[in-house]
């Protein structure tokens, strides 16, 4: 599969009054054509940057960003412009022009690029038929409710036909109902557009919805990055396990007490494996939080389980569960 | 008040308005691109240029803090070289316009620092031109509160052109001034002043009226 940007070792520095401060540190990735690529992390952690090297809003200090193999800091403000418009951007605050009715915000780009005003047009109102806000064509964005405006955005963002969609918290100022919306229209987008999607967010549930790959970033350098799922069944670092163990399970009954977590895709679900674990061993587990969800169209379970105080007790019970294939980690500091 | 006076001050209220429209006129010609200047110039500006800012600062800054009253002095020669004369209603705009020019300049600096960064941010990333970027996205999303700043400057030029009576100008000022305050008819000053007041009323609610209307 092709590249579509590969960073090599960026690292970006700011000096604010003398001071200096990394907001990224030595990061190396690559995001492949057709897929829909997250990075996440912990507001100031640096994705923002991450994602503004990607069309060179930001500079960076040192290290290489290509698109498609072009080193983009080789390229002069002209040529930088041209390679923009394969770019395509949404944001958290939208970033429509209020004082321009829908159509004319869509069409935009197309005039950037010196399209005339009757190929414009007809390529805007196609635009707003994807996103399903054709009769809207007329009105301004301040009459629009979130959920719209973002979806002007990303018709005023397809209209250029890029390669590659960015898109910069574009859900976190929506209620949960229309962030599941405008995901399921990214997602229909990736796949019928081939279009190339990169979502950054701080929002797990946004990842594991429609992410294929995930990185994840944590104090401006690379924590970790691979397959959401296998991160999702087996986080390695300990920012992922933040993000991805659910939070405040109950409280274990001795605070010293050690806790693990499972994680079993739908298959595993259908087996009554801990009244099996009762049954076979003898050893009872306190359940403190248990929950299923759907990651990457598939479904997951995941438990966080109090152990008995005996080690070999404890050390049965994780024997019993990795010989099951269900995926098992500590939980520290819960 | 006899009927020589109300021709008078008939005639005042036109010169008032010409002078008033021709030196707003020509300060938003000349104030509007220094004010543009100034904006996208200044630090973390879409053309950000400390020694270009800093030139174009100090010499508004500069003009701006001159009293209009020695500046209508100080400009008699100017004014002379470009409209042949340095009294009456046509002379008094050259002045007029310039000390409008830096007022208008920091006024419009101030309205379209008010656009959102995040407009230039999107408009960056579709490729636009800096030139392109001021043009199609920044004018149009500053245009109610430069529409609001216009309404100002031009009561502030309105102001000032009854100023100008001093060393000459004409308008509703001169003869405030003559009839009002050299002659003490009264009646005549209050007159006149009540015009300059509904004038700039007229003016600055026209103005909001009209920057509600454009503001979507």
């Amino acid at each position: 599969m092709k590249e579509v940007f590969k960073l090599d070792h960026v690292s970006k520095k700011y000096v604010n009054d003398g001071k200096e401060f990394n907001a990224l540190n030595d990061v190396s990735l690559e995001i492949r054509e057709g897929e829909i690529f997250g990075i996440i992390g912990m507001s100031g952690a640096g994705k923002s940057t991450l994602v503004r090297t990607l069309n060179r809003l930001e500079e960076v200090s040192s290290g290489t960003v290509s698109f498609y193999g072009q080193d983009l800091s080789e390229l002069n403000s002209k040529e930088i412009r041209i390679v923009r418009r394969e770019i395509a951007m949404i944001f958290q605050g939208f970033n429509l022009l209020h004082q321009r009715n829908v159509l004319s915000n869509v069409m935009q780009p197309l005039k950037i690029r010196g399209f005339p005003k009757e190929k414009r047009k007809e390529k805007a109102l196609e635009m707003l038929r994807v996103v399903g806000l054709e009769d809207k064509k007329k009105e301004y964005p301040s009459r629009l409710s979130g959920g719209q405006r973002q979806r002007v955005a990303i018709a005023r963002a397809l209209a250029s036909d890029p390669k590659v969609l960015l898109c910069d918290e574009a859900t976190s100022a929506l209620d949960p109902k229309m962030t599941a919306e405008i995901l399921d229209l990214l997602n229909e987008i990736n796949r019928t557009r081939k279009l190339t999607v990169v979502i950054i967010t701080h929002e797990m549930s946004v990842v594991e919805k429609i992410c294929s790959r995930v990185a994840i970033i944590d104090n401006g350098e690379l924590a970790e990055i691979g397959e959401v799922k296998e991160i999702f069944r087996n986080p390695r670092s300990d920012a992922a396990r933040k993000l991805v163990f659910p939070g405040n399970p109950f409280d274990p009954s001795d605070k010293d007490a050690r806790l693990i977590r499972l994680v079993f895709d739908g298959l595993a679900a259908s087996r009554p494996f801990i009244a099996e674990l009762v049954e076979s061993t003898g050893i009872k587990v306190n359940i403190l939080s248990a929950n299923t969800k759907s990651v990457g169209g598939i479904g997951y379970g995941q438990m966080v389980l109090e152990l008995p105080k005996d080690i070999q007790d404890q050390n049965t019970v994780i024997k019993f569960f990795e010989g099951r294939g269900l995926s098992v980690q500590e939980v520290k500091g819960a | 008040m006899s009927n020589y006076i109300i021709d008078a001050i008939k005639s005042g209220i036109i010169e008032t308005l010409e002078m008033t429209f021709f030196a707003s006129v020509f300060a938003y010609i000349i104030g509007l691109p220094i004010g543009i200047i100034l904006y996208s110039t200044a630090k973390d500006g879409i053309m950000a240029n400390r020694y270009v800012n800093f030139a174009v600062g100090m010499a508004v800054n500069i003009c701006r803090s001159l009293p209009f009253l020695i500046l209508l002095v100080l400009l008699i020669p100017f004014t002379r070289f470009v409209t042949g004369s340095s009294i009456g209603t046509t002379a008094s705009i050259v002045p007029l316009t310039v000390g409008a020019i830096p007022i208008v300049a920091r006024m419009v600096e101030s309205s379209l620092s008010e656009v959102q960064p995040g407009i230039i941010e999107a408009a960056l990333s579709m490729g636009a031109s800096p030139i392109y970027i001021i043009i199609h996205f920044i004018l149009p999303e500053a245009a109610p509160s430069l529409l609001l700043g216009a309404a100002i400057n031009i009561s502030t030029v309105l102001g000032y052109s009854a100023m100008a009576g001093v060393i000459g100008g004409g308008g509703l000022g001169a003869i405030a001034l003559q009839y009002g305050y050299y002659r003490y008819q009264k009646d005549v000053l209050w007159t006149t002043v009540t015009i300059l007041v509904i004038m700039v009323m007229l003016i600055q609610e026209s103005g909001n009226l009209i920057a509600k209307r454009s503001r979507k």
